[in-house]
């Protein structure tokens, strides 16, 4: 099996996409010649050419704008932002009308895209190259939101996101992109959306998360288990909107006692939504009170190197956080 | 002066690593801050990374054409100025204070969260006789799971030893009936029964038997014992042969010639046949010493001299030591199977049973045949099947072959 990369997996989806259905199409910024600033898009251009690999303007509201008609009119877009950071013009466009076309034509018409967007800190880019902006578009009903946390999830998900019939939004972490590397076989794995992956089972604490968390609480919960002896129970969420709350509810059942980590501020975060649902079904199966690990409540990612590292949420902070619901 | 070390910097948003392409300078250099250090490559761009002092290098940590993470050192840099370094060392250990202290205090015995209380109420346990292992004494979840599956056990142990208590008593009874003799097990049994225990409950034994026509065998002793008897002073038993042909196979699969050592298996360079020498209430195992440098005058002596030895009880605990298989002689007896037990820690023995004349078919005629059964006892953990087989039939084809060319007695 070919080790393969976070950004080559999303690539290959959309390459095997493109080969498959002819309707499938990408437009955004740079996404052409250049191969997309991440270079997620490279080589599709030489090969599909200009008319399915579209270079936009620097106007989101027009990428998100353009891809919705066109899949109102039967094509399968992917629009990409360049940043998420960079989704807000879009907003306007994704949820009062990607989101309740369905709806509001009494399922008369459809919107099949998919909006990916890069999130996430940690690479040193500041304020507009490091949000997480998942939160906005958690209580949209209409949308689905996927974050894959690993190469063979980003791959299983995007194409699921492709073929979905409905819009899908699809964060993907940049920091992900070359940091995380798996073999993957050449199948056509699609990822079922709307439900949640059980990493590893533990008895000692439940940790919840989803998105590159997943990875550090991976690395975190092996450290644990060597030095300390403590078996975590791994939930990733893989899609955050709609929720899968069986699998959440059972999670928590298994140990009594949750971790829930997200990278975005804590306040009104996807984990918000998610203890919220932990409140109402687990009461009786609660050994600890719900614990969340998250970014501070403070306006942006810091660009100086020692605020970003206090920002982020890392392995070593989840290490900590893990122990302390461990020893409660 | 301070040695400093310059790491792999963030070469962009999304590059965690990168190959070292060229170095720009070498050991001994004298660089100022911002001259270039070497030429990094990565997925997204190719750069030089600068140095962030000034100074002399002193190593090169990370050879070209070498991928390495982020954060990763590359070289180290001897600097005149002493800066502090800052350390957040105290913090942490702030962090552990904390929680070790509020551990001490022992105030949330009698908090109980709602986990703990409805397993409580639903094995009506009394929370006061569970131990809590939680912060500040809490009982958690797990405590009363333990607790719960602790008195299920304990019960179950009950009714188990019920039964086997009223066994032994009936035994002891039995024992000290007046007409039996007692014999106290000590010294020589004791380490008898000791070792065949520890064998027997150690090692996962399987059998394998062979059976050899050794008519060549047979006529060739026959026609060289009364000499030997005479010119030597001792017998020429058919077991030097079986010996002499034991230590040839042994050198061609050592993986007989082992033992077990737990995590590792001892394959042994010389060949010391353990042999089985017994009295009339008595068992030894003396050994001869590199069987397969010595010639089968050689072999029967030392069996000579073991076994006179072992009669008079002269054996010394050297004669004893260092034996790598066993090969014993059941057939002294008239027996024709059986199946040994290991003389651990080796890891097989052999048992030369005795030879029979019998009809065997040969060519499609009845012939009368000097026919032995050879009897395999294997540590399974050390051997499997078709390692034995190729030796035995190894010792077969040796022992059906003997004659005075191939076997010279001298």
């Amino acid at each position: 099996m070919p080790v393969v990369s976070y950004i080559e997996a999303i690539k290959t989806a959309m390459e095997e996409e493109m080969e498959r259905d002819e309707r499938v199409f990408v437009l955004g910024e740079d996404v052409g010649k250049r191969g997309g600033v991440f270079r997620a898009t490279e080589g599709l251009y030489e090969r599909f050419g200009a008319k399915r690999v579209i270079d936009t303007p620097l106007a989101e509201s027009a990428i998100a704008g353009v891809g919705i008609g066109a899949a109102m009119y039967g094509m399968i877009p992917i629009a990409e932002m360049q940043f998420a950071d960079f989704i807000l013009p879009a907003v306007n466009q994704i949820i009062s009308e990607a989101a309740k076309i369905r709806y509001r034509s009494n399922n008369d018409w459809t919107c099949p895209i998919t909006i990916r967007a890069p999130y996430g800190g940690g690479v040193h880019g500041a304020l507009y190259h490091s949000q997480s902006i998942e939160a906005i578009f958690a209580n949209q009903p209409g949308l689905k939101i996927v974050m894959p946390s690993s190469p063979r999830d980003a791959k299983g998900l995007l194409k699921a996101a492709i073929r979905d019939p409905d819009p899908v939004l699809y964060f993907e972490h940049k920091k992900a992109y070359r940091l995380l590397k798996e073999e993957i076989d050449n199948n056509e794995e699609v990822i079922e959306i709307g439900k949640a992956n059980l990493i590893q089972e533990g008895t000692d604490i439940t940790v919840i998360t989803y998105g590159l968390c997943v990875h550090y609480a991976k690395e975190a919960a092996k450290e644990l288990a060597e030095e300390q002896g403590i078996e975590v129970n791994l939930l990733d969420l893989r899609t955050i909107y709609p929720l899968d709350q069986e699998a959440i509810i059972n999670a928590v059942n298994k140990t009594g006692k949750v971790l829930l980590i997200t990278e975005d501020n804590k306040e009104g975060s996807i984990i918000s939504e998610v203890s919220a649902i932990i409140g109402e079904h687990c009461l009786f199966e609660l050994d600890a009170p719900i614990k969340r690990l998250a970014g501070p409540n403070v306006p942006a990612m810091p660009y100086a190197p020692t605020l970003e590292k206090a920002f982020m949420v890392n392995q070593d902070k989840i290490k900590q956080a893990m122990l302390e619901l461990a020893l409660f | 002066m301070t040695v400093k070390t310059i790491t792999m910097p963030q070469l962009g948003e999304s590059v965690t690593e990168g190959t070292i392409s060229q170095w720009l300078v070498q050991v001994g250099d004298v660089i100022e801050k911002y001259q270039p250090l070497v030429e990094v490559m990565t997925d997204k761009v190719n750069a030089e990374v600068p140095a962030s002092f000034s100074g002399k290098i002193t190593k090169l940590l990370v050879e070209e054409e070498t991928t390495i993470d982020v954060g990763t050192p590359l070289c180290e840099i001897e600097v005149e100025s002493m800066e502090p370094t800052v350390s957040n060392q105290p913090e942490m250990e702030h962090n552990h204070e904390e929680i070790s202290s509020t551990k001490e205090l022992n105030t949330m015995k009698n908090r109980y969260s709602p986990a703990v209380l409805k397993l409580a109420s639903e094995h009506q346990i009394d929370l006061d006789s569970v131990q809590g292992t939680g912060m500040g004494g809490r009982i958690t979840r797990k405590d009363i799971n333990k607790h719960i599956n602790q008195t299920k056990q304990e019960q179950k142990q009950k009714h188990v030893t019920e039964t086997p208590t009223l066994n032994t008593s009936t035994i002891e009874k039995s024992t000290s009936l007046l007409a039996d003799k007692e014999i106290p097990v000590t010294g020589m049994r004791k380490a008898i029964a000791t070792n065949m225990v520890k064998s027997t409950s150690e090692i996962p034994h399987a059998w394998m038997m062979i059976e050899v026509d050794v008519t060549n065998l047979v006529r060739y002793r026959n026609e060289e014992k009364d000499h030997f008897k005479q010119s030597e002073g001792y017998n020429l038993s058919y077991f030097a042969f079986f010996l002499n042909a034991v230590a040839k196979a042994l050198k061609k699969f050592p993986e007989l010639n082992s033992s077990w050592a737990n995590d590792k298996i001892i394959q042994h360079k010389d060949i010391n046949l353990s042999i089985a020498v017994g009295n009339e209430s008595e068992l030894f195992v003396p050994v001869i010493k590199n069987v397969d440098e010595k010639s089968i005058k050689g072999i029967a002596k030392e069996i000579h001299v073991l076994a006179q030895k072992a009669k008079s009880g002269t054996l010394t605990h050297q004669d004893m030591e260092g034996g790598t298989f066993t090969v014993n002689n059941t057939g002294t007896f008239g027996s024709v199977q059986s199946m040994g037990v290991i003389n651990y820690p080796q890891a097989a023995i052999l048992q030369v049973e005795s030879i029979v004349k019998r009809p065997v078919i040969i060519d499609d005629m009845f012939a009368a045949r000097d026919m032995v059964n050879l009897c395999l006892s294997l540590d399974h953990r050390i051997l499997d099947g078709v390692i034995c087989g190729q030796f035995m039939s190894h010792v077969k084809a040796i022992l059906e072959n003997i004659s005075g060319n191939t076997t010279p007695i001298y």
